[in-house]
């Protein structure tokens, strides 16, 4: 099943194309890479499917709605869930209470039942509170649950980030860069918590990272963008021997090595 | 089990409350009373401005504003009819506010809805801005009331303001109110809906992606903390008795700011302690005024004087302990105990040493 459809969309920021012509289809359980040199779109991209912005031309359909222009928090409740390139926790709550918030878009108790604890609403938080227990054990995070999300290191938050999304039981999951700050041990972890969830949580990722062996190692397919404009697409193999790409990615990467 | 004794200790200590009540309406003097009922009231403007303010993240300056509807509602729905003729000089009191007539409890709760209403229609448009911005878009807001409230003499009596509103509130209603008043905004604290305010405080576009629809949020919180507020200017009135626009100016929204922010942004303990002592503080310094003597000093008298100690005090608070009074510490039945067992075992331990 076809589950994201972007139609040929393209994003201005004044006399800035930051994307342009940009089209990408989904189906239903792929893994699908989107790497780029820095500034090429890639969060743009993010940013327009979650709603925070709004495509200038065309638009981009979810399981065959449009939901272009729509709110943010619409398209959350719809099943579109994200993670930040410069994680944004709950910085100031508990780690447990960061995930319990992921589930409030789900919550059926009226704000009446939740002040005066009715017992269908105690029922429903405890139940929250169980699941939230569960996805933090997914990513040994459990025995932190009271600790502020703020000063746990910057591997577990991106963690942290990528299980309250899970919260919100999406069924499209955007990564932006998740194993950014993270040393190669966790980032191998990360790697099989990703292929992992695809399947525990029946989910389709898009995934967005500067690390090439994670995308590489873990990707179906990949899609390259530079400068606004997709240059290539194809699997792993014909990514790294695809002239164009080598010349705008790898190019970059051999010049900072 | 830990609930169960929870509950039972909350309303052991309800008793006591009650009993405290009692004695103090019945034995302190008018003036220790009165003290404690600003204190009370303090209470629940702190607490409804906490809500809007430490947990939900928005710089709500309307607090006056929506004590001032609170107050002239209650006012004009209390008032004894033969006071609605005599006191309305400039212009008379027009239909229906002549006839219509509420007993305390109502006018306190239509106070409060009053005041709600016209919080969520503030709301609406004005949630919309952050931060700073925010701050002067409320504030704009109460001093727009007042100015209403200074213009239409016909239903307020303009500037000359209502005289001979009966002297309804007592400690029992004050100190009632603000416990209501706290069971329902730490109801909503600690619940899931409590958490969505706080994600939002927090991070407004993390809060977004995960579900929470911000405007929903905000304007109910800001209608919550506008409803307690109303109440709370409708207990002011009848303490009072007299009530003119001039009693809800922007220093009205400054001192519960001031109490908000010295019991610590988000700390309902914070606000209830702070409430008490800010309104004790400023009696106590009262003499101040008159002019005193330090050492071989003589200082004149001087109007506003503990308003500029108080001033200095909330700086050099605000400068070294940033989390309020108590750093953010909430009251909890287990912290309590904790708190009580440690004290007890030391008490032991010394005791043991000095044998
Ligand atoms: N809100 C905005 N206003 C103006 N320009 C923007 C805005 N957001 C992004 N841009 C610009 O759009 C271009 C693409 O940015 P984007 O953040 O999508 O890049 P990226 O591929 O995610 O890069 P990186 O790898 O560094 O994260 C950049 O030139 C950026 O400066
Ligand atoms: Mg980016």
């Amino acid at each position: 099943m076809e589950i994201l459809n972007i139609d040929n969309i393209t994003m201005q920021f004044g006399g800035l194309t930051a994307v342009k012509n940009f089209e990408l289809r989904l189906q239903s359980g792929e893994l699908v890479g989107l790497i780029g040199p820095n500034g090429a779109g890639k969060t743009t991209i993010f940013n327009m499917i979650t709603g925070i912005y709004t495509p200038t031309i065309n638009r981009i359909y979810f399981k065959e709605m449009d939901i272009t222009g729509m709110k943010p928090d619409k398209i959350a409740k719809l099943g579109i869930a994200r993670t930040f390139q410069n994680v944004r926790l709950m910085e100031n709550l508990t780690v447990i209470d960061n995930v319990m918030i992921g589930f409030h878009l789900r919550l059926r108790s009226n704000l009446a039942s939740a002040i005066f604890k009715f017992p269908g609403y105690i029922q429903e938080e405890e139940n929250i509170y169980q699941k939230s227990i569960e996805l933090l054990e997914k990513v040994d995070l459990e025995r932190c649950k009271m600790e502020n999300a703020g000063s746990l290191p910057y591997g577990q938050q991106r963690k942290l980030e990528i299980v309250r999304a899970l919260a919100t039981e999406p069924k499209l999951l955007l990564l932006d860069e998740p194993a950014a700050g993270m040393n190669p041990q966790e980032t191998k972890e990360l790697m099989c918590f990703i292929q992992k969830i695809i399947d525990d949580f029946d989910l389709t990722i898009l995934l967005i990272e500067h690390d090439m062996k994670v995308v590489m190692g873990i990707c179906e397919r990949i899609v390259v963008l530079n400068y606004g404009l997709t240059i290539a697409e194809g699997n792993p193999k014909e990514i790294q021997h695809n002239p164009e790409v080598i010349k705008a990615y790898l190019g970059v990467e051999a010049q900072y090595a | 089990m830990k609930k169960q004794k929870e509950k039972i200790c909350t309303i052991i200590a309800l008793i006591i409350l009650f009993i405290l009540v009692y004695f103090a309406q019945n034995r302190l003097d008018a003036y220790k009373i009165r003290i404690l009922n600003l204190g009370a009231i303090y209470v629940t403007l702190g607490v409804s401005l906490n809500l809007i303010y430490g947990f939900t993240g928005q710089f709500s300056l309307g607090h006056a504003g929506f004590m001032a509807i609170g107050a002239y509602v209650t006012a004009l729905l209390v008032l004894p009819p033969y006071y609605k003729e005599v006191s309305f000089i400039l212009e008379p009191l027009i239909w229906p506010f002549t006839v219509i007539h509420a007993p305390f409890i109502i006018a306190l709760f239509l106070s409060g809805l009053f005041a709600a209403l016209v919080g969520f229609l503030i709301g609406l448009p004005v949630l919309r801005l952050k931060g700073d911005y925010l701050g002067i878009a409320t504030l704009g807001f109460a001093e727009i009331i007042r100015v209403i409230a200074n213009n239409l003499p016909h239903i307020t009596n303009g500037a000359l303001g209502i005289k001979g509103i009966p002297e309804f509130t007592n400690l029992w209603w004050t100190i009632g109110v603000a416990v209501v008043t706290i069971y329902i905004i730490k109801g909503l604290i600690n619940s899931s809906y409590g958490r969505a305010l706080m994600a939002i405080r927090e991070n407004e576009i993390a809060a977004e992606v995960i579900g929470i629809n911000l405007t929903n949020n905000k304007v109910m919180s800001f209608t919550i903390s506008a409803f307690f507020a109303g109440v709370a200017g409708g207990l002011f009135a009848c303490l009072l008795t007299t009530i003119d626009p001039k009693a809800f100016m922007f220093v009205m929204t400054f001192n519960i700011l001031a109490v908000v922010v010295l019991g610590g942004l988000g700390s309902i303990t914070g606000t209830v302690i702070a409430a008490f002592l800010y309104n004790i503080f400023l009696e106590y310094l009262r003499p101040i005024e008159a002019g005193f003597n330090l050492g071989p000093v003589h200082f004149p008298p001087i109007p506003g004087l503990r308003m500029v100690s108080f001033s200095i005090l909330l700086l050099v608070l605000i400068l070294y302990k940033q989390r309020g009074l108590l750093g953010g510490i909430e009251f909890t039945w287990g912290g309590f105990f904790r708190f009580c067992n440690k004290l007890f075992s030391n008490k032991k331990s010394t005791e043991g040493s000095a044998s």
